[in-house]
């Protein structure tokens, strides 16, 4: 019944709602929107069901063979990405169209609908993509929408954020680039597949390496890239805000992820893993760290974001051939969902905040709780997964990673997963703690759109459940993962 | 699914759930909520019931669900389950009805029980879990859920407590999981096994015992294991109720009964002590027991006093389990339950002085006992529980721990049962003998509208009916269902002891 046809939905079903946003006015935008919305989920779970069934699956768009056509190649790693992306674009975009609804933001709307389509779109051609360059072009429309998105509110620091994140965009995917001209000049491929047959250890092939590993790991935010990340997180109107925590920033490390157990598996070092996991344990320590001293929430949440980062790039140094190594990786990309969940639920959180009382200045904050008691209880939820505690998503991506790490002897990296965790419950709890507090809290200029909470916690929700329901979604990333059999198999 | 795979499930569920749908229901549904809550109550302990019937009938309940490679969420009945689960489903039907005359017209009732609920689904599933990672799923639940419970006065004080309460259990959470994770290196996947699950084990000794190290010390933060005690005074500043809960019911009973997993269906009692790691356990249980009793002589606070004797009191338990003989683990293993029916209810009766007549200290009790004579009475029969004079509960537990202690051929155990029996008697002494037979200091300054009894009816049966307990357990102790034999029951068909 599912035919690879339904891959083609993914990415293209957003692109034409972009387009008819371009043709609509008014509410109508909003509405196809919306539909596409709960469309492209339906078709992502068609994905799904497809790689489950079939194991990887290639498919030739418009019957064109590679290298004329656009090919898709969809696996468990693929699949498990989209899923991410559509839970997330879901939520984001019904709390969207409550706050796009505002009669001062209405004008704000319609370019939103417009690009996030487009966001949407080259978020999920990038997952489907297998070749090089089509992986390029997905990356580039990724980074101008994204761009674009965040100057939305016009105001000047919003367009300064938007242009430090157009100019890092744009090195990135230049870095990126060039690897990619390197590559096929030296091997004559594009598409993975090929690349990874014919790649060998060599001055082209390193260069390359070095170029996209640096180049993504700058538009991911990984230590100490992320300098550009914190400005640009708090100086976007806050939907935007969900999406560049929730998604983008999982779009690049994804990418270096396929490539690093792809084509570049048997060139590389194992150092050169040990490298990457070490700036990413750094960035756990300092991000949570920078958060600690934030004085108000946006900020915190994105330095938060400098830390959870970190611990995507762990599986680096854990995800070898041993035992423990599937383990590790599907930890790894196990935390990027949850924190894509937490994060971009908190965030929103943070909108209804700012909603409310006008700002998110952590020391004017005390008794806030008892006005949006739902609202503290998304940060709360949320929390827990930074935090890594039981029974959200945090904790199983942490537990795959901890028992990697010890497995390894990489006692080290334990006590730094640890770590984060109680650095984690020190920033959340610097501003859950006082608005519980029982005094009058300051005023509470208008009420937000009871959608717009409501769909932050359910979102949070969602990302606290993951930990209970991780054993059909490990069961998806087992599909085409790069490990040898006995390893996907599970420890003996 | 079968029934017996799904009732542990449901055991968790049934109160998860209606605390949940309690969080969405303010003020003005109170009496659907009270309905919705109560019933949830209700079915949890029919559940629990027809469970307990059905282990001790020999049944097996289990519920598995594949969580991460190689680990299964697992929920498992066996006696010592049984034991931990029935006290706190039942106790947690007491303290809710006397929440609910503690709180009369208090704010955010529905934060309250929502958050009460779900502290004692997650003693529940502490109580099944079957393996050490779903032990400690509901263990950091439990932590997450009780936060609330301690700053629900929204005070700064509370406040201040809530950090230091939170600073004490994640720390502890996170030593429990470097434990856990260790454990998992070493010896791969584990269950909770009779007999322990380490047997033939080919790792080196010096890791086991660091692994044992770890989790003891993960689990002695929620015990209140000396030097790891000192958030429970603190955390006093909590609502009565809760503080109930968390002595009697869910926290520092949620560690102690981790204490006894690892010991005995971790590790194994055989192997721990050919490890060597079970005296210096007793020894740390023995030092907790008298530091408590010499702390709580100094208080004045009358619940910072019960805090100092909880701290005590709990490392019977853990006593009781490390001396490792046959009639001190029964002992160490009922007084699980017997502590927790005689805590709650010094508790009960403390909040009831404290909701009355706004009476916090000891040195204000002075003939207080003119006006609550059921109270002071409860209190104590709840004293001589915890001083072990017979025939209440605390004596079987105090004469298990101590005939065992000789068995073991630890006499020296005795010692310290001694001292502490002494020093209990002088801290609960003074309190009985001011409430009785001093002169009352003045008037009573009443916080509440008088009723025809002597408090709030919601605030004193309850009280009542659970001292009526205290005796009961003592003097009926013989009894297929008492305490004991359940603790008799577990000792000889889990861990293979012959009672005689």
């Amino acid at each position: 019944m599912i035919s690879p046809d339904w891959m083609v939905g993914p990415p293209f079903l957003p692109l034409v709602a972009a387009t008819l946003a371009f043709l609509l006015r008014g509410r109508a935008v909003v509405w196809v929107c919306l539909a596409t919305a709960v469309l492209t989920p339906v078709a992502v779970g068609g994905v799904v069901l497809l790689t489950l069934r079939d194991g990887p699956v290639g498919y030739a768009f418009g019957g064109w063979d590679a290298p004329l056509g656009i090919e898709l190649y969809a696996d468990g790693l693929s699949a498990f990405m989209l899923v991410m992306t559509a839970v997330v674009g879901l939520a984001v975009s019904v709390y969207a169209a409550a706050y796009y609804a505002a009669p001062k933001r209405a004008q704000d709307g319609r370019s939103f609908w417009l690009l996030w389509m487009f966001l949407w779109g080259a978020l999920n051609a990038l997952f489907l993509s297998a070749d090089i360059f089509n992986l390029y072009v997905a990356l580039e429309l990724l980074g101008l929408s994204a761009a674009a998105l965040i100057t939305l509110a016009g105001t000047l620091s919003s367009v300064t954020a938007g242009m430090r994140y157009l100019l890092v965009s744009l090195l990135g995917s230049l870095a990126y680039l060039l690897a990619v001209a390197l590559l096929f000049g030296a091997f004559g491929a594009l598409d993975i597949q090929t690349l990874e047959e014919r790649i060998s250890p060599g001055p082209a092939a390193w260069t390359a390496v070095a170029l996209m590993v640096t180049g993504l790991a700058l538009k991911t935010g990984l230590f100490p890239l992320h300098f550009w990340l914190p400005p640009a997180y708090a100086g976007s109107p806050i939907p935007v805000t969900a999406l560049l925590s929730g998604l983008t920033a999982k779009a690049s490390f994804y990418l270096v992820v396929r490539l690093w157990f792809g084509p570049f598996s048997d060139i590389l070092a194992p150092v050169a893993g040990q490298l990457l996991g070490l700036l990413g344990a750094v960035g756990i320590v300092w991000g949570s760290v920078l958060a600690l001293r934030q004085r108000r929430l946006k900020p915190l949440l994105a330095y938060s974001s400098v830390s959870q980062i970190g611990y995507l790039f762990l599986l680096f140094s854990l995800a070898t051939t041993a035992g423990w190594g599937f383990d590790a990786w599907s930890g790894g990309i196990y935390q990027a969902l949850s924190h894509a969940c937490a994060k971009a639920a908190m965030f929103m959180a943070v909108g209804t905040i700012i909603g409310s009382i006008g700002h998110d200045d952590i020391e004017r904050m005390d008794g806030i709780g008892q006005h949006l008691p739902l609202t503290i209880g998304t940060l709360g939820v949320g929390g827990v997964t930074l935090m890594g505690l039981p029974p959200s998503g945090g904790f199983t991506a942490k537990w795959l990673l901890l028992t990697a790490a010890v497995e390894s002897g990489q006692w080290w990296l334990a006590v730094v997963i640890l770590a984060g965790g109680l650095l984690a419950a020190g920033y959340l709890f610097r501003f859950l703690g006082p608005a519980l507090l029982n005094m009058p809290a300051g005023k509470i200029s208008r009420s937000t759109p009871g959608v717009m909470e409501l769909t932050a916690f359910g979102l949070a929700l969602v990302s606290l459940s993951l930990g209970l329901t991780s054993g059909p979604l490990l069961e998806l990333l087992r599909v085409g993962a790069p490990f040898p059999a006995s390893v996907i198999a599970g420890a003996p | 699914m079968s029934l017996s795979a799904l009732l542990p499930v449901l055991v968790i569920l049934s109160s998860a759930v209606a605390s949940t749908l309690v969080f969405f229901m303010n003020d003005e549904w109170g009496r659907l909520r009270t309905t919705v809550y109560l019933g949830g109550e209700v079915i949890k302990l029919a559940l629990v019931l027809v469970m307990l019937r059905g282990i001790y009938l020999g049944e097996s309940y289990e519920t598995r669900i594949p969580l991460v490679p190689g680990v299964d969420f697992l929920l498992r009945a066996n006696p010592l389950a049984m034991l931990f689960l029935t006290l706190s489903a039942g106790l947690w039907l007491l303290t809710t009805l006397y929440s609910i005359g503690y709180l009369r017209n208090a704010p955010h009732r529905s934060r309250f029980f929502g958050f009460f609920g779900l502290s004692v689904s997650a003693t529940a599933g502490i109580a099944l879990a079957g393996n050490p990672l779903t032990f400690f799923i509901f263990y950091e639940i439990l932590t997450l859920a009780t936060y609330p419970l301690v700053v629900h006065r929204d005070t700064p004080e509370a406040l201040a407590a809530g950090y230091n309460y939170l600073a004490y259990t994640l720390a502890g959470g996170v030593v429990l999981l470097a434990g856990i994770v260790g454990l998992h290196a070493v010896a791969g996947p584990v269950e909770f096994v009779t007999g322990g699950a380490l047997e033939g084990t080919e790792a080196g000794r010096g890791a086991l015992i660091a692994v044992f190290a770890l989790l003891i010390a993960g689990l002695g933060v929620k015990t209140a294991l000396v030097p790891l005690h000192s958030w429970l005074p603190v955390a006093m500043v909590a609502p009565t109720p809760v503080s109930a809960l968390l002595h009697g019911v869910a926290v520092v009973k949620a560690g102690a009964f981790g204490v006894v997993r690892v010991v005995y269906e971790v590790f194994g009692i055989e192997f721990s002590r050919e490890l060597g790691v079970t005296l210096p356990l007793a020894l740390i249980a023995a030092a907790t027991i008298i530091y408590g009793s010499v702390r709580a002589l100094s208080q004045d606070e009358l619940k910072r006093m019960l805090a100092y004797s909880t701290v005590s009191q709990v490392s019977y338990i853990v006593l009781g389990v490390a001396l490792a003989g046959t009639l001190d683990s029964i002992g160490g293993i009922v007084h699980l339950v017997h502590q927790g029916i005689m805590k709650v209810t010094l508790f009960f009766c403390a909040g009831v002085v404290a909701e009355t007549l706004g009476i916090y200290r000891i040195s204000e009790m002075a003939g207080v006992a003119r006006r609550l004579p059921w109270t002071m009475a409860a209190f104590a029969v709840g004293a001589f529980g915890m001083m072990g004079l017979p025939p209440m509960a605390g004596f079987i537990s105090k004469w298990y721990l101590g005939v065992g202690a000789v068995d073991a051929g630890q006499p020296w155990a005795i010692a310290v049962l001694a001292t502490s029996t002494l020093l209990n008697a002088a801290y609960f002494l003074p309190v009985i003998y001011a409430a009785w037979l001093k002169k009352p200091l003045g008037e009573w300054k009443e916080k509440r509208a008088k009723t025809r009894f002597e408090a709030d009816w919601l605030l004193l049966f309850p009280t009542l009916v659970l001292a009526l307990f205290v005796p009961a357990a003592g003097l009926l102790a013989g009894l297929d269902f008492s305490p004991l034999a359940w603790a008799r029951l577990i000792a000889s068909r889990e861990w293979g002891y012959e009672i005689e």
